[in-house]
């Protein structure tokens, strides 16, 4: 509905946090909240593209059954390092500190995040982190694999280990400040009359995210510690020949490891709420399952950990309790997906990107979730486990899951953050195109995995050729699918329309204010009398 | 080319049919969810797709009904997934008493492999058809994973300790085996096959190979190595006879008691004073460094030579076995 | 509650929060969730330590006589002072007598300096007992190896308290500085209040360590043999 040429002559002029302030050292000393969020969109965008391109790389290598692209040494590197930049660099952080730092203040109506220069802390953390990364690199890389099994890296990796380990401990410690920040500020800095049963779904899954990073990540960091202690100082914390257990140190990556990737969904799952309430102009169809659901996940996720471990020789009842615990973390996952298709019953639906993106999400999430129970069943576990079909498994859930929660959220507010429209045509072909060479790229990777095809492999039995082939050329037209945003959305910066407050015409504080939000978010602190998703009673306000 | 594609590894054993089972089951089953979710998604994108830019749906606060059934449907499902997951897990961890053992050695980037009349291969697996299968695995360096994605089995081979698996192959054929735990440079390297025969031509592949048996290099290593000087056959000296030792209990110092198995006389001759016999002194010298896991593999055949009671498979492999141990003076420590 | 943007003239006064008593609030929030994440990041090191030490109970108990008990009840007593000295900073910034703060601070630097000092002496003791692993370990007991696994948890446990002891120490120099410049008072105390409790979380790390690692032989008859 919002297609006037004109933009209403005061958007333009009026001050606002991207125009109040210029020159680089506005940006690096920035407090303010959303600033930050386009410092870590920046970098995070960086960092994908890396990882992009060494998945790139490993895909074009796995075209044939011989190692012949990159030596076996090289792959090694590269599926360890696309796996550290993807999970540390990209995952974790994407939604919370691009998307959450930069809407949960103003959906909660407050003027900034409880600690802003926290915020700021742990962007400069990040980069840290990354430097460290690329210096590990261009150096040479590490051959680990992002899960550091011991004792091959404490022992007999010769690669940076101690010096990856050092960055991925740094890249937690912005987690947790990020974790930190949003849980004050969700708990003490709502505006009034927004109490807990009115937060929307974004603010549920921000704080239940947050509550993971703040338990989890400190124990990835002294795992992190331990084996850097073991392999500098070469003292057998997990070295059996001095009576350490190597499966300890499992147990200790995967405690973290396991809720980590709840830190990864949750947020998506936040994004979608929004967007599919949004474009179905409807209120959530369960506000409070879902709110708990969320909570649920957060909890139930700390206790699974072992489901990573059944074929390690653990006891055989530590694994049934373990699968057990597994098939309960995913109930509540299962509600939403419900919830949200309940939501479009009877709503009134629209096919802008950001609701485009949620169809996939809907749809590859649930495929990503329900191999997820193939995983968690004993019998069927031991046969599959580090095959392609846990590849499969995860990447349907963190891209064809959350990196198209992540898509969508951007496309979402963008208007709000830049002021501008992306061009929608281009925007909704990348999206088909994403879905398309999405299911290419990793439908065969689970018959693959089924077969036998173990991951982390360089080259490969012929017979495994052709699936290999299709998961290819399907990367192929991801790439492309993911590079036309890109241009799009940088192009839009100073190419596209000028957006309205609210071009959606969606409910929430964040769209009460104009596009870009002044500084201090508000001209006047709201108050909060409605339910979060109130759209029937806004007909009026439909632009 | 697409009808030559597989779908699935062949059928290699008696315990992959029923995994095929469950993966069917919960293919099905994910296929009426999925199916279901997407026709859901795609008829209500298209029947409440907006016509009027004014309309406004009523709003729908939720169904406790629906919650529930969709909370309770999945979770009953769930659960007759695990438990026919946990049955199956179940039956494959305990290998049937008349299993044929061969021991398994990983290390960066092979797998070795022996056979207790002698025989040994690399990367390699000869066995019979129609029998059970019993590997006794671990490894010389870092975790590796043994991998038959015919049989439908794996198990991580750890440092340390030992793990086992077992199968039972139905046909002839050749199978794979994959090392499936990332080991370093030449992870996808560490691959071999299975050749599983009619057991006549398995005897006389074994009778075409291998000279000592394991049993014999054993005995070998147990002179070689010292041990006879303490651990005197004839009699009692400073250290325990281990005749009829392995299958049986072994009471032990300060109290406690620990069954002999394979991980116990590994532990021993590794870690001696983690467990020592009750009425002897804490005075047998570590061997480590001195003799590799394929050679303690060989000692713990021998050893179990000179039990009748030896090699009983059923008794359950565990990593080094905890008996409640004490303090010398008798005071327990907890 | 206010509707403008918060107008508080307070030097301190941060534009976000809308009084200074959201923002204490916020602030002391904000620091008991960090030290959840400590309990976590120290409740992992304790996890591993328990691990190891239900297996080898016998290997730790003999190295846990390594330590030498009166020198860590000693450390134990200095941490808890300084403890004391901090608190009384608190209730001295609360009062508004900046002056008092400064001492109180300096006094627990300096009971601060004295444990890390202490711990120096422990280290150097352990390095020419030779029980140092990695760098100087021979023993010539059975258990070596266990002993060696309980010495690493040893340093690691409390070179990560000791980390955070300097970083106590350091935080403790802030705190001064702006005591200097009569930043505290009544409506405004914070970091006084938010680093007083993080010096408090590291006192309370070291008396879980203390009986972890000194006092589990301490009961049974010496088994080592200088």
């Amino acid at each position: 509905m919002s297609t006037t040429t004109l933009p209403p002559p005061d958007l333009i002029v009026r001050p606002n946090y991207l125009n109040v302030s210029h020159g680089l050292k506005s940006w690096l000393l920035t407090k303010d909240h959303k600033r930050i969020a386009i410092l870590y969109l920046l970098s995070i965008t960086f960092f994908f593209f890396i990882g992009g391109f060494f998945a790139f790389l490993i895909r074009l290598e796995l075209l044939t059954p011989a190692g012949d692209l990159v030596s076996d040494d090289n792959y090694n590197r590269l599926f360890s390092m696309h796996g550290i930049i993807m999970v540390f660099l990209f995952l974790i952080p994407s939604v919370p500190a691009v998307l959450g730092n930069f809407v949960l203040p103003i959906m909660i109506g407050a003027r900034d995040l409880a600690f802003p220069r926290v915020n700021l802390l742990s962007w400069y953390i990040y980069v840290l982190a990354g430097l460290f990364t690329l210096f590990v690199v261009f150096a040479g890389g590490v051959d680990t694999g992002w899960t550091f099994y011991v004792p091959y890296s404490s022992l007999y990796a010769n690669g940076w280990v101690v010096a990856t380990a050092v960055g991925v401990f740094i890249a937690g410690f912005s987690s947790i400040l990020t974790g930190l920040n949003f849980i004050v500020t969700v708990h003490k800095m709502r505006a009034p009359g927004l109490t807990w049963g009115r937060l929307p779904l974004f603010i549920w899954s921000n704080y239940a995210t947050a509550i993971i990073q703040v338990l989890g990540t400190p124990v990835l960091a002294i795992t992190l510690t331990l084996l850097a202690v073991e392999r500098i100082a070469h003292v057998g914390i997990f070295d059996p020949k001095v009576g350490g257990d190597p499966v300890l140190f499992q147990h200790m990556f995967w405690f973290y490891s396991h809720p980590a990737v709840y830190i990864m969904i949750l947020p998506g799952m936040g994004v979608i709420s929004e967007i599919v309430t949004c474009f179905s102009r409807k209120r959530i169809f369960g506000y409070s399952f879902v709110a708990a659901a969320s909570l649920a996940i957060a909890v139930f996720g700390f206790l699974v950990w072992g489901h990573h471990m059944f074929v390690t020789g653990q006891s055989i009842y530590a694994g049934m309790v373990f699968s057990l615990l597994s098939f309960l973390v995913a109930i509540p996952s299962a509600i939403k997906v419900f919830n949200w298709t309940a939501t479009m019953y009877r709503g009134s639906i629209s096919y802008e990107t950001p609701m485009l993106y949620a169809f996939g999400f809907i749809g590859l999430f649930t495929i990503g979730g329900l191999t997820g129970l193939f995983l968690a069943t004993l019998g069927l576990d031991v046969h599959l486990h580090d095959t392609y079909f846990i590849i499969a498994h995860f990447h349907y859930i963190m891209v064809g899951g959350m990196l198209m929660a992540y898509l969508g959220g951007i496309h979402f507010w963008w208007p709000k953050m830049t002021g501008r429209m992306y061009p929608e045509g281009w925007a909704r072909f990348a999206a088909l195109l994403v879905f398309v060479g999405f299911n290419l790229t990793f439908g065969p990777q689970f018959i693959l995995g089924y077969l036998g095809m173990p991951r982390r492999y360089h080259a490969y039995p012929p017979e495994f050729q052709v699936l290999n082939v299709l998961s290819t050329a399907g990367a192929s037209i991801l790439a492309v699918g993911y590079l036309i945003p890109m241009i799009y959305l940088i192009w839009s910066l100073k190419y596209g329309r000028i957006a309205a407050p609210n071009p959606w015409g969606a409910v929430g504080l964040e769209w009460q204010t104009s596009s870009p939000p002044p500084t201090e978010n508000f001209e006047t602190t709201p108050i909060v009398t409605e339910e979060t998703y109130h759209y029937s009673n806004e007909a009026k306000d439909f632009v | 080319m697409l009808k030559n594609l597989p779908l699935f590894p062949v059928e290699g054993s008696t315990g992959a049919h029923e995994v095929d089972a469950l993966y069917f089951y919960l293919i099905a089953v994910s296929a009426v969810f999925t199916i279901a979710i997407f026709i859901c998604v795609m008829v209500f994108a298209i029947k409440y797709r907006r016509r009027s830019p004014y309309e406004v749906p009523k709003p729908i606060e939720g169904s406790w009904f629906l919650e529930t059934l969709w909370s309770v449907i999945p979770m009953l499902i769930g659960i007759s997934m695990f438990v026919w997951g946990a049955k199956v897990y179940f039956d494959h961890a305990v290998p049937p008493r008349n299993a044929l053992e061969i021991f398994v050695v990983g290390k960066q980037w092979m797998w070795k492999l022996q056979h207790p009349e002698g025989n040994r291969e690399i990367n390699e697996l000869h066995i019979p058809i129609g029998q059970p299968v019993k590997l006794t695995m671990t490894t010389e360096d870092v975790i590796h994973s043994f991998f038959i994605p015919e049989f439908r089995v794996k198990r991580d081979v750890v440092p340390g300790r030992y793990n086992n698996i077992w199968f039972q192959a139905m046909r002839p054929g050749t199978y794979h085996i994959f090392c499936s735990q990332y080991c370093g440079t030449q992870h996808s390297a560490m691959i071999g096959h299975v050749y599983a025969m009619t057991p006549d031509d398995y005897q006389n592949w074994l009778a075409g190979g291998g000279d000592q048996s394991m049993a014999k290099r054993g005995e070998a290593l147990f002179q070689q190595l010292g041990c006879s000087s303490c651990h005197n056959l004839d009699g009692q000296g400073r250290c325990p006879n281990l005749r009829g030792v392995f299958g049986n209990t072994v009471l032990l110092r300060g109290g406690g008691q620990v069954i002999a198995n394979e991980a116990y006389v590994r532990e021993s001759i590794l870690f001696p004073e983690a467990k020592v016999v009750a009425g002897f002194e804490p005075i047998m010298p570590t061997f480590q460094g001195l003799v590799n896991e394929e050679g303690l593999l060989q000692l713990i055949a021998y050893i179990k030579t000179l039990s009748t009671r030896a090699a009983n498979p059923s008794v359950p492999l565990t990593s080094p076995p905890r008996g409640r141990t004490t303090t010398p003076a008798g005071v327990p420590v907890r | 509650m206010s509707d403008a943007p918060a107008t508080v003239t307070h030097p301190a006064f941060a534009h976000q929060f809308d009084n200074l008593g959201q923002q204490r609030d916020v602030a002391v929030f904000g620091m008991w969730v960090f030290l959840v994440t400590e309990i976590m990041f120290f409740g992992g090191l304790f996890a591993g330590y328990t691990v190891y030490r239900s297996m080898y109970p016998h290997a730790f108990a003999i190295a846990s006589q390594y330590m030498n008990v009166t020198v860590g009840a000693l450390n134990t007593g200095v941490l808890i002072c300084s403890s004391l000295t901090m608190v009384l900073a608190v209730q001295a910034a609360q009062l508004g007598r900046n002056r008092v703060v400064i001492w109180f601070l300096l006094a627990t630097i300096a009971f601060g300096l004295v444990f890390l000092g202490v711990k120096a002496y422990e280290y150097h003791e352990k390095w020419v007992e030779q029980v140092v692993p990695g760098f100087n370990f021979h023993i010539h007991l059975p258990e070596a190896r266990q002993i060696e696994l309980l010495m690493v948890f040893y340093f690691v446990m409390t070179g990560m308290h000791a980390l955070h002891m300097v970083i106590g120490v350091g935080l403790l120099s802030y705190l001064i500085w702006r005591a200097s410049k009569d930043e505290f008072g009544p409506d405004y105390f914070n970091p006084v209040d938010n680093i007083g409790l993080y010096w408090h979380f590291v006192d309370i790390v070291w008396i879980f360590l203390f009986p972890m690692l000194y006092l589990i032989g301490a009961h049974l008859p010496r088994m080592i043999h200088e």
